[in-house]
């Protein structure tokens, strides 16, 4: 392994956006995501980055622009967070039904009203269904390294799409912790150059976003659906490659401990590390319990996930927001409707945890975790998700 | 369940692009029409404010310098016939 | 492990002398985080941060509720915030004061160890402003030795530019001057 140096999480992703030697950044700055354009409008202003930085007045404008670089053929950066992305949700539909690999880190924060400004993950849900590639992260290092995988799998001829990387605001954004920068002959080795399927030029004209009526659009929307699916083994293979080149092995859905567990946790994003002190006080208790960390979330990793799972007995899923009236956590919804035609299928135990930035601490989880237990002692199969820790 | 067809899914470029930019010319719009632009050339002037005007890009310069619609495109809008300064274009139903 | 507050007002650079910290101890080959509270930052309102330095990989990312020191930079705040609050009995508060320490745990009701020193002086003699946040880190130093003063060096240095050598000798100094009063049985 290099050398591990001491940068605040929001730089280092700004940083790894340098290192891919990025054509065109277009962004508005928001709470907490500010840090990275601040840094990479330093980077282009003091020529160490040669890029176009286009100060938009929206983040509608923001989606905008990157969608026609990329359909220029530029390689593309984009961020934002919590309202922001809502204000660009349009176009962020766009961007992947006209298959335009840009590549946005989103520092994801909740939704107003009322308004604030920590973070959750009420943000991405509502985009869950856009038909980007989203990765989440965990910490400063894995931020890094998806910056720059997130170019790979979406410059991929065989993907082409575009991919958010998810990192919590604030815990990840405003942490200085240690990162591991890749030399620069390392992204030269992983990451080829951006050839794209199709460009905007004007000597070789094409119809970009004609319009489809019902005639087409199924076939259409097959055709996406089918792109984003057959993703999958592109960004496991781009993993691979990098654990050849960093030694940091990364997969669709991982596991704390190799062993099987009666009971599993399964998290998303920065929490994981808290969770897996509470899983790792558990077992020294005793208890067979283990964490599963849900790092690829589209394409969904069926396949993954339920290898991950085995014969386990339970899944707490917690999650990061709420779908109102629904089921309502939406990451136990869909843990749920994975597994639902199973026979032999786990009971999954839902937990809405961590809104607006509450901090909850090894012991809230010990809770969970005893609270999941008497539900399925109670001869529980089916449960509904609580709002852990509200105030009543 | 799928339906048989000759084009299928896979036959989309990603994207939906259309890769053969300008193929709009084969869509025929004169079928629109109810009424259509006839020019009393006698009455031309030549100013090509017909042309100017016309939506879709149908009016069309002849070889003697008047202009008249192309009627594969042409709409039947009646636009030209109002901004026409001499006159010159009346609208004839197609019926006629 | 070892988890530290900083208590300062927005503006005079608390985040600062928690990343400085956590920079530097990453350069020595241990594991480190500093972070803001999080939240709406405020010229002149009291702020809190943090850091944490480990000689193992760090997995918790929740805030700092039991720290093992806290560090106070405006001596205005002492009595404004309630700065003993979850530390440990073993720790060690580090006061920019001009009170002795002996005088503050009597006046703020605090047993545990202080480290005081009168970082106001320091600064305005060293940089001209009252501004504390790198003198202070002489006194962390001094109250828990880290690492060596000497390994600020290059991290100063790299933020301060052209004015790391002001900043550098009321560190310094501040190391010199720090004194400690030992914990009340």
């Amino acid at each position: 392994m290099g050398k591990l140096i001491g940068k605040e999480v929001s730089v280092a992703a700004a940083d790894a956006v340098g290192l891919v030697n990025v054509d065109v950044i277009a962004a508005y700055p928001i709470t907490p995501q500010t840090h990275i354009v601040e840094h990479l409008s330093e980077l282009v202003a003091a020529g160490e980055l040669d890029a176009e930085y286009i100060p938009v007045e929206s983040e509608h404008s923001a989606m905008s622009v990157c969608c026609g670089s990329s359909a220029r053929g530029a390689r593309t950066f984009t961020c934002t967070s919590s309202q922001g992305l809502a204000l660009m949700n349009e176009v962020v539909f766009i961007a992947s039904s006209l298959r335009l690999p840009i590549v946005m880190v989103v520092c994801n924060r909740h939704l107003s009203a009322p308004i604030g400004i920590a973070n959750d993950h009420s943000d991405i849900m509502p985009v869950r269904d856009s038909g980007w590639i989203q990765v989440f992260a965990e910490n400063g290092q894995e931020v890094f390294d998806h910056v720059i995988h997130a170019f790979r799998v979406a410059e991929s001829e065989k993907v082409s799409l575009p991919v958010i990387v998810n990192m919590d605001g604030f815990v990840l954004s405003h942490m200085i912790e240690p990162i591991e920068y890749w030399e620069e002959e390392m992204v030269k080795q992983y990451l080829p150059e951006f050839k794209p399927l199709y460009r905007l030029d004007p000597d070789d004209p094409i119809t970009i976003g004609a319009l489809t009526m019902s005639e087409y659009l199924t076939e259409a929307k097959m055709a996406q659906n089918e792109a984003l699916k057959n993703a999958l083994p592109e960004i496991v293979t781009a993993w691979d490659e990098m654990a050849e080149i960093t030694g940091r092995q990364y997969r669709p859905v991982e596991k704390l401990h190799e062993d099987s567990s009666e009971t599993l946790f399964l998290t998303m994003g920065s929490i994981s590390g808290i969770v897996s002190d509470a899983v790792d006080q558990l077992r020294e208790q005793g208890e067979s319990v283990n964490l599963l960390k849900l790092r690829l979330f589209r394409p969904f990793p069926f396949k993954a996930l339920k290898e991950a799972v085995g014969n386990a007995r339970r899944v707490i899923v917690i999650d990061r927001a709420v779908s109102f009236g629904g089921p309502p956590g939406p990451v136990a919804s869909e843990i749920r409707s994975a597994f639902y035609s199973d026979t032999n299928r786990p009971m999954i135990s839902g937990f809405i945890c961590g809104l607006g930035g509450r901090d909850l601490i090894p012991d809230d989880y010990i809770n969970i975790y005893r609270e999941s237990l008497l539900q399925t002692e109670g001869g529980a199969t089916e449960t509904e998700d609580i709002l852990y820790g509200v105030k009543a | 369940m799928t339906t048989p067809s000759e084009f299928t899914w896979r036959d989309l470029e990603p994207g939906v692009i259309i890769s053969d930019a300008g193929n709009s010319r084969e869509y025929k719009t004169g079928d629109w029409r109810s009424a259509r632009p006839v020019v009393d050339k006698a009455n031309c002037i030549k100013c090509g404010v017909c042309y100017l005007f016309c939506p879709d890009i149908a009016i069309t310069q002849a070889a003697d310098g008047t202009f008249e619609a192309d009627l594969y495109y042409c709409k039947g809008c009646g636009i030209c016939e109002q901004e026409c300064y001499t006159g010159c274009i009346t609208m004839v139903d197609e019926e006629e | 492990m070892i988890e530290v507050r900083l208590h300062g007002r927005g503006g005079q650079g608390a985040v600062t002398s928690a990343e400085l910290m956590a920079i530097t101890a990453i350069n020595q080959g241990q594991y480190a985080q500093a972070f803001p509270n999080f939240g709406a930052e405020r010229r002149g309102a009291p702020v809190a941060a943090f850091f944490r330095i480990s000689p193992e990989p760090i997995n918790t990312r929740n805030m700092i509720y039991h720290p093992d020191m806290v560090v106070v930079l405006d001596p205005s705040i002492l009595r404004l915030v309630d700065i003993g609050s979850g530390l440990h009995k073993q720790g060690i508060l580090v006061a920019n004061s001009r009170f002795s320490g002996k005088e503050l745990q009597q006046e703020l009701g605090i047993t545990q160890t202080i480290a005081t020193v009168n970082a106001n002086v320091i600064a305005q003699e060293e940089l001209g402003l009252p501004i504390t946040n790198t003198t202070m880190l002489g006194a962390i130093l001094k109250a828990r030795e880290f690492y060596s003063p000497d390994k600020l060096l290059g991290p100063l240095n790299e933020r301060f530019g052209r004015i790391a050598g002001k900043n550098i000798k009321a560190m310094q100094r501040a190391y010199r001057e720090t004194r400690i009063t030992p914990a009340l049985n």
